[in-house]
């Protein structure tokens, strides 16, 4: 079976159009290298910074393949030759990879040591994840300040909530799971949440920018663990969005990038990793949309997941059984047994 | 000689970083085994994240672990090596190569008894050693400096005075080759001042090695503090479920899982005892301690214990006994020792403390078990080791380990012996 999935492999390398990206775009116009990037971060922020490392490097053009981050764990795993750079917010999932031996090593970076792992996973940015509220469906409702905040109010109005709450499906998306995980770890506030969530018939999305699209029609009230990066840089255009950080503690992710050990073109791969770090420290919002990385290591205020081996703790499959399960039965089960 | 210094300090070193890696894998891998339980039938383990957070080192190492039962992969990576028969509550060590790396891997089973029979869960957790080959390359670099430093000002002193310096050197060498490993205190024997800086390095990194020791032991005490005050709550809960539940079938799996609790918890607690030993033995707070209120207060405590099983426990002392130490660890020695007498000891016996004092003081601990296993009895108070017989009784092999610690910090010795008619006899003299 495995030499057939190689023979198949072999025989179509095309077999791979067969993926489906949720969009793909080539940027450049040199045919000397091509640079692969496998990324989970929508395009409009990577565009700027993927044009201004072509103007440094002209012979190099690049493809960008954005999919979701169970996916594109999948995806690379399947043929970590394909690509050249890999991008994710799923910081476990990029973890694991890098433990199992599937990055390549990029010495002599100036990188700071919390945000860098084993010389081959790097983070680049600090995004937390926020509660968004759409202010007009909310009404005259007082602002939750935290979890503990926003339980309250979902008890107290059972009728404006019903049915117009929104997080991640854990099971769908990575980036979900690493912050419900997270989350239940530091306290068990998480899953009295996810219960009253799933009394009031919460929706269950796979991407941020899905939930935020539904706030800002309107059909959500409210939605819990969105990205903070996404959200704030549609409140800035729209009125109706405010983003709040729970203040016991927002959990703040870092994206991270590394180059794969089978890269093609790893000269333009290590070259292009190096220009990503420079710019996030450079700051430049033009040139670098995302949320530069913060030294929150000693701030409390902003409680960013390390890069250590504990992340691999609920990619173990007994734990996430036991998780998901649990999970389910907060959110899913109650969400079908209840009668209105 | 200064070959034979280099060779030595590099030998201690690469035994006392060694260990240090052991230390936390052990813990590592105690924490991921205490929490396996049969649930619904099937093993399941919900361990926590400081497991593999306690792994995490300067070096970025790697980190694999495999979690089996009865041999069969439930989870983690397969394919790593692991041993095939591991003796429940046994920790097997290895160095061995995985993808490419080398790997030190730490092994180790708990049985598990389900409704349908015994079930053996077998644990390993493994790291890469780059952080440990660093500390040692960092160690050789220094102790080949010191070595040639130590070559050159040898030589020089030869030239000298040939005969008295290499008498004082011959000491020093032979004082340093003489320690344990767990001896870190600087060399502070008096040296002729011209060696006084090579001395003074040779302090300095051995203070460093100390310090990563510590590290070690302070991640085993932060471990088992972690593990034990859930495990409270998790056996306050079972309790209250106890009362409540009248189906035999489900009162005896509560029992069984409050005594699987009762064992991790105790377990915790010997690994964090422990660590409090090790740590103490090296900053003994000494005091004036009379033993005899050491022990009445200790058979005043242990008493209801005793009772539970129809044990008389009794004192029989020849007045106070004083001595200079470190009243906590004494104290946490002597528990240990009764506690053993009471656990191995049959129902309606005696158990007997008794001090006495001739040249120094010496408490003897007599019961009327079955006694020590005459060919294990020199390998008992080793770390982790437990008898071949202990039957059901709950136990972590550190009990002994801690009481051998703690008397060797004092200056005392323990003895082990087989009573002639019949019955452990444990002997500390001090
Ligand atoms: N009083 C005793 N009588 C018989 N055997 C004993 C006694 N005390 C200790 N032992 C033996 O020594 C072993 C090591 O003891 P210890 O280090 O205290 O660990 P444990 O936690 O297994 O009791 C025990 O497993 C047991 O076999």
């Amino acid at each position: 079976m495995r030499y057939l999935v190689l023979l198949v492999s072999l025989l179509l390398p095309s077999a791979l159009t067969a993926q489906e990206w949720e969009d793909r775009q080539v940027f450049g116009t040199s045919e000397a290298v091509s640079l692969r990037i496998l990324s989970s971060t929508d395009t409009s922020f990577f565009a700027p910074i993927i044009e201004d490392f072509i103007e440094t490097a002209p012979h190099i053009s690049v493809e960008y393949l954005v999919t979701g981050t169970v996916d594109l764990d999948h995806a690379f795993r399947a043929s970590p030759a394909d690509f050249d750079v890999v991008i994710s917010s799923a910081m476990d999932l990029q973890f694991k990879l890098t433990n199992d031996g599937f990055a390549a090593p990029l010495v002599d970076l100036d990188h700071p040591e919390w945000a860098q792992w084993h010389d081959r996973l790097f983070a680049f940015t600090s995004e937390p994840a926020a509660i968004v509220i759409n202010r007009k469906a909310f009404g005259d409702l007082p602002l939750p300040r935290s979890r503990q905040d926003l339980i309250a109010l979902m008890r107290a109005h059972p009728d404006r909530f019903q049915e117009r709450v929104g997080t991640y499906d854990v099971r769908q998306s990575g980036l979900g799971y690493l912050f419900a995980t997270q989350d239940a770890r530091a306290s068990e506030t998480f899953w009295r949440l996810m219960e009253v969530m799933g009394r009031t018939g919460a929706r269950l999305y796979c991407c941020s920018g899905q939930m935020i699209d539904d706030l800002r029609k309107g059909e959500l009230v409210m939605a819990y663990n969105v990205l903070g990066s996404y959200a704030q840089a549609q409140a800035e255009q729209s009125e109706e969005l405010t983003v709040i950080l729970p203040s016991e503690f927002p959990t703040t992710m870092m994206r991270t990038v590394l180059m794969s050990k089978d890269a093609r073109s790893p000269q333009a791969a290590e070259g292009f990793i190096r220009h990503l770090l420079m710019l996030q420290e450079t700051g430049d919002a033009l040139k670098f949309p995302l949320p530069p990385l913060t030294q929150s290591q000693n701030d409390d205020l902003l409680r960013t997941i390390n890069l250590e081996p504990a992340l691999i703790t609920y990619l173990d499959k007994i734990k996430k059984q036991a998780f998901m399960r649990e999970w389910e039965n907060a959110l899913v089960q109650e969400y079908r047994n209840y009668t209105p | 000689m200064a070959v034979i210094l280099f060779v030595v300090v590099r030998a201690l070193a690469t035994q006392v970083a060694q260990q240090g890696q052991d230390n936390i894998l052990n813990a590592s891998l105690s924490s991921i085994l205490d929490t396996a339980v049969v649930r619904d039938g099937s093993v399941t383990l919900d361990f926590p994240y400081s497991s593999f957070s306690m792994l995490s080192t300067n070096a970025d190492d790697r980190v694999y672990y495999a979690i089996y039962e009865d041999g069969t992969l439930l989870s983690g990576y397969e394919k790593l090596p692991a041993p095939d028969v591991l003796k429940a509550d046994h920790r097997h060590f290895d160095t061995a190569s995985f993808s490419g790396e080398k790997i030190r891997i730490a092994s180790g089973a708990r049985l598990l008894l389900a409704s349908d029979g015994p079930r053996t869960v077998s644990v390993s957790v493994a790291q890469t050693q780059d952080a440990l080959s660093e500390t040692l390359n960092a160690i050789s670099r220094n102790v080949a400096l010191l070595g040639v430093g130590f070559f050159i000002l040898s030589s020089g002193l030869a030239l000298w005075a040939a005969s008295t310096t290499s008498s004082q050197l011959h000491r020093l060498t032979r004082s340093v080759t003489r320690r344990g490993p767990q001896d870190l205190s600087p060399v502070t024997k008096a040296v002729p001042t011209e060696m006084g800086p090579l001395v003074g390095s040779l302090n300095m990194f051995m203070q460093r090695l100390d310090h990563t020791l510590q590290q070690s032991e302070d991640f085993i005490a932060e471990a088992a503090h972690r593990i034990r005050t859930p495990l409270a709550t998790v056996r306050s809960h079972a309790e209250a479920t106890l009362q409540r539940v009248e189906h035999a079938e489900n009162r005896a799996a509560l029992q069984s899982m409050v005594r699987a609790i009762d064992e991790s918890s105790r377990a915790a607690g010997q690994l964090l005892d422990h660590a409090m030993v090790t740590f103490r033995t090296e900053n003994l707070n000494m005091e004036e301690v009379d033993l005899v209120e050491v022990l009445q207060d200790l058979v005043q405590r242990m008493t209801p214990v005793a009772e539970m099983k129809d044990i008389a426990l009794s004192l029989q002392t020849e007045g106070p006994a004083v001595l200079a130490g470190d009243a906590i660890l004494l104290q946490n020695a002597l528990r240990n020792l009764i506690d053993n007498a009471l656990k191995y000891a049959p129902s309606e016996t005696d158990v007997v403390i008794r001090t006495a004092k001739d040249d120094g003081i010496s408490i003897s601990i007599l019961d009327d078990g079955a006694g020590f296993d005459l060919a294990e009895m020199h390998t008992l108070s080793g770390r982790f080791v437990r008898g071949k017989d202990t039957g059901n009784k709950i136990g972590s092999g550190l009990g002994l380990t801690i009481a051998q610690e703690v008397t060797t910090a004092h200056g005392g010795t323990m003895t082990l012996r087989n009573r002639p008619e019949g019955g452990a006899c444990v002997t500390l003299s001090f």
